[in-house]
């Protein structure tokens, strides 16, 4: 499916200094049964949000209203686990356009960046200088520049690098996804598939 | 060129490749189940698009289903509807569906094995990231997110950049009690949950040439727990001798070429690896877990590691300690235990409920014990009953149930409850993973049965003369 483009993001930040945050934690499996991909945000981080009894859990992040905005940053091994996209999803559909981790479960990864959310892997330093800067003032922006593959902390002005393939970039940066490709060179597919044993 | 197992298997499936991107990869078998299936058909869908080839397309219903009554209809009125879908999508796009009720149904990493559809040199792909199980048999299969289902279902390729390879090596043996599922522990205990990110793992050591067919399925279904892309292991006679004969797998001359292919199917001598690591075989021991992520383990006999022991952030410790109710410096042995489950596709074997039943023979299941035991499929389920394993189950006072994820991921009825601890024989302890609140421990089926019979955690070979 496409997506929105991505070319820069300048937010406030939702910070979640917790490490190895799994899929399981960002969407619970019961919340996976829905046959559309619709309404996912309101099940992120369902039980570290609700209680049992569907009242907020004052003490969660989503439920504090002092911190806001389009980037979500998690704890080192961000979204380990199963492969459920549902959990890209709810990080989409609940409003967020990018995570910032230090280090990040491949398989997320990819679901990310194929619906077009970026994720940005920064040192373990920087990743805890954003954390610092949030505590210190909860309205601090981050800015992601995709062209340039900067991530900056505004209040500071200090600054890293991020990778990502150049096809990713492109693909994020025109909104195209993987599938578009791939129907372009359907005949060479259908060509090798001829000389598949199996 | 030397290669390893793991380029020699990717290159030749290699359609093209994106200049500075990623490979153009075929994919041989893809798997399909109903909860990372609906959205990838309503992609084809609204693009007007079929399924490229739906004979190299399975599915079966697996994640969702009821494991009592399965002859009723599904109570669950969004599990219903799942069923459903995947029931209307594989008919309108001519894919063989083994759903509920079928002889053939079953965990979707049972059922690809049992029947053939897995096979060495393949490329496998599923909607679910322990599809690395597959990799047992030398082939290269991984867990896909459902824009990638997609991807597969309308041109049987997926864009992926080329792992990097990674060799998990044990030296020497185990000694006794120890199974398969403690030496994936095991491992995943020294690597961490973040041990092999970005990897593809081959095992390699005598301790893996030894292992049945089962046990192989049970250490590459576990590589994604140290965040492997997956993990493969070469094929070899046992293989050879487990995949012949099968419903899909090939068959007269066209097994005989497949054979010699086969057969070149192992790393080159004085190949590399981009990483390689080294264990030793003798120190393994019956593995359990203590707190929340599958890297949290440690042999039985064991206790509970200090905060200052703990690698990585002390805050992340002790929030994963307070969840499960435990303390650092705890003994593992003799702590009280509610649920035992024995099932899923990491133990939800014939081996697993062999190994099981030899512990619980003669003995009684504790009163205040729990006990789901799930085959993975309807075949596990016959041979349980026609190798007599059934009824002495029943005599230690066990029931069966019909097959399916069921406690795994707790996305049907069978949710452990809040505060309840299981020793499980699945693969993932994450916060709320077997139900809201529950609290769970990896173990062996042989772990799983000396707890079911005592009712605290037990070391297996204290019951084995
Ligand atoms: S048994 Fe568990 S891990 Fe295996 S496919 Fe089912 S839910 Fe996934």
């Amino acid at each position: 499916m496409a997506y929105d483009k991505f070319t820069t993001l300048s937010s406030s930040v939702v910070p979640l200094p917790i490490e190895n945050v799994d899929t399981d934690q960002i969407i619970p499996a019961r919340f996976l049964k829905a046959t559309e991909r619709k309404g996912f945000g309101d099940n992120l981080f369902r039980d570290w949000r609700f209680n049992q009894d569907g009242s907020p859990k004052a003490d969660f992040v989503l439920n504090n209203d002092t911190y806001s905005g389009k980037i979500l940053v998690g704890g080192k091994n961000f979204g380990s686990g199963s492969s459920r996209e549902h959990a890209a999803w709810a990080i989409y559909d609940y409003g967020f356009r990018c995570v910032i981790s230090s280090f990040f479960a491949d398989i997320f990864k990819n679901n990310c960046l194929n619906i077009g959310v970026l994720p940005v892997q920064v040192s373990e330093g920087f990743l805890q200088s954003i954390f610092d800067a949030v505590k210190e003032d909860p309205k601090t922006e981050v800015t992601v520049d995709l062209g340039t593959q900067t991530v900056t902390l505004n209040a500071t002005g200090a600054q890293e690098t991020f990778e990502i393939s150049a096809y990713k970039k492109q693909n994020l940066q025109n909104g195209f996804d993987d599938i578009d490709y791939l129907l372009n060179i359907k005949s060479s597919i259908e060509g090798f598939a001829e000389t598949r044993p199996f | 060129m030397k290669k390893t197992l793991f380029d020699k298997v990717w290159d030749a499936h290699v359609v093209s490749s994106v200049p500075e991107g990623p490979d153009v990869l075929f994919i041989d078998r893809h798997m399909v189940h109903e909860v990372t299936s609906p959205v990838a058909f309503l992609g084809l869908k609204n693009r007007g698009i079929k399924v490229l080839y739906p004979e190299r397309t399975f599915a079966t219903a697996d994640h969702n289903t009821p494991t009592l009554n399965q002859h009723l209809p599904v109570a669950d009125a969004l599990s219903a509807n799942q069923l459903s879908a995947l029931e209307r999508n594989a008919a309108e796009h001519g894919i063989s569906y083994w759903g509920l009720g079928h002889e053939k149904n079953g965990i979707v990493h049972v059922v690809g094995p049992e029947y053939g559809i897995t096979l060495p040199g393949a490329t496998i792909v599923c909607g679910d990231s322990h599809t690395s199980t597959h990799g047992a048999f030398g082939a290269i299969a991984f867990g896909i997110g459902t824009s990638e289902v997609e991807m597969v279902l309308s041109t049987q390729c997926i864009m992926q950049p080329k792992p990097k390879s990674m060799r998990i090596h044990i030296e020497g043996m185990p000694g006794r009690g120890v199974t398969p599922k403690d030496v994936a522990l095991f491992i995943i205990s020294k690597l961490s949950t973040s041990g092999a990110t970005g990897h593809f793992v081959e095992y390699t050591g005598e301790v893996f040439e030894k292992m049945s067919m089962e046990g192989r399925m049970t250490v590459c279904n576990l590589s994604i727990e140290m965040g492997a892309r997956g993990g493969m292991i070469a094929p070899d006679q046992t293989t050879f001798d487990y995949v012949q004969g099968r419903e899909f797998a090939p068959k007269g001359a066209d097994w005989e070429s497949a054979m010699n292919y086969w057969s070149t199917l192992h790393t080159d001598e004085g190949a590399t690896y981009d990483k390689e690591i080294i264990l030793n075989g003798a120190e393994i021991e019956p593995m359990i877990t203590y707190g929340t992520n599958p890297g949290m383990g440690t042999g039985i006999s064991g206790s509970i590691p200090s905060l200052e022991q703990a690698d990585g952030s002390k805050e992340s410790y002790k929030k994963s300690l307070d969840y499960m109710g435990f303390n650092e410096k705890d003994q593992l042995l003799g702590k009280k235990v509610d649920y035992v489950f024995l099932g899923s596709c990491t133990n939800g074997r014939i081996e697993d409920f062999r190994a099981f039943t030899e512990i619980v023979k003669g003995r009684k299941k504790a009163d205040h014990i729990t006990a789901w035991l799930v085959p993975g499929s309807h075949k596990v389920r016959q041979a349980i009953i026609d190798e007599g394993l059934f009824d002495i189950l029943s005599e230690a006072g066990f029931e069966l149930r019909e097959p399916g994820c069921s406690a795994c991921l707790a996305m049907n009825e069978d949710k452990i409850p809040a505060g309840k601890v299981a020793v499980s024989t699945s693969n993932r302890n994450f916060e709320g993973r077997q139900g809201p609140g529950a609290r769970t421990m990896l173990a062996s089926p042989t772990v799983a049965a000396a707890t079911a019979v005592t009712g605290v955690v037990t070391d297996p070979r204290t019951l084995i003369d």
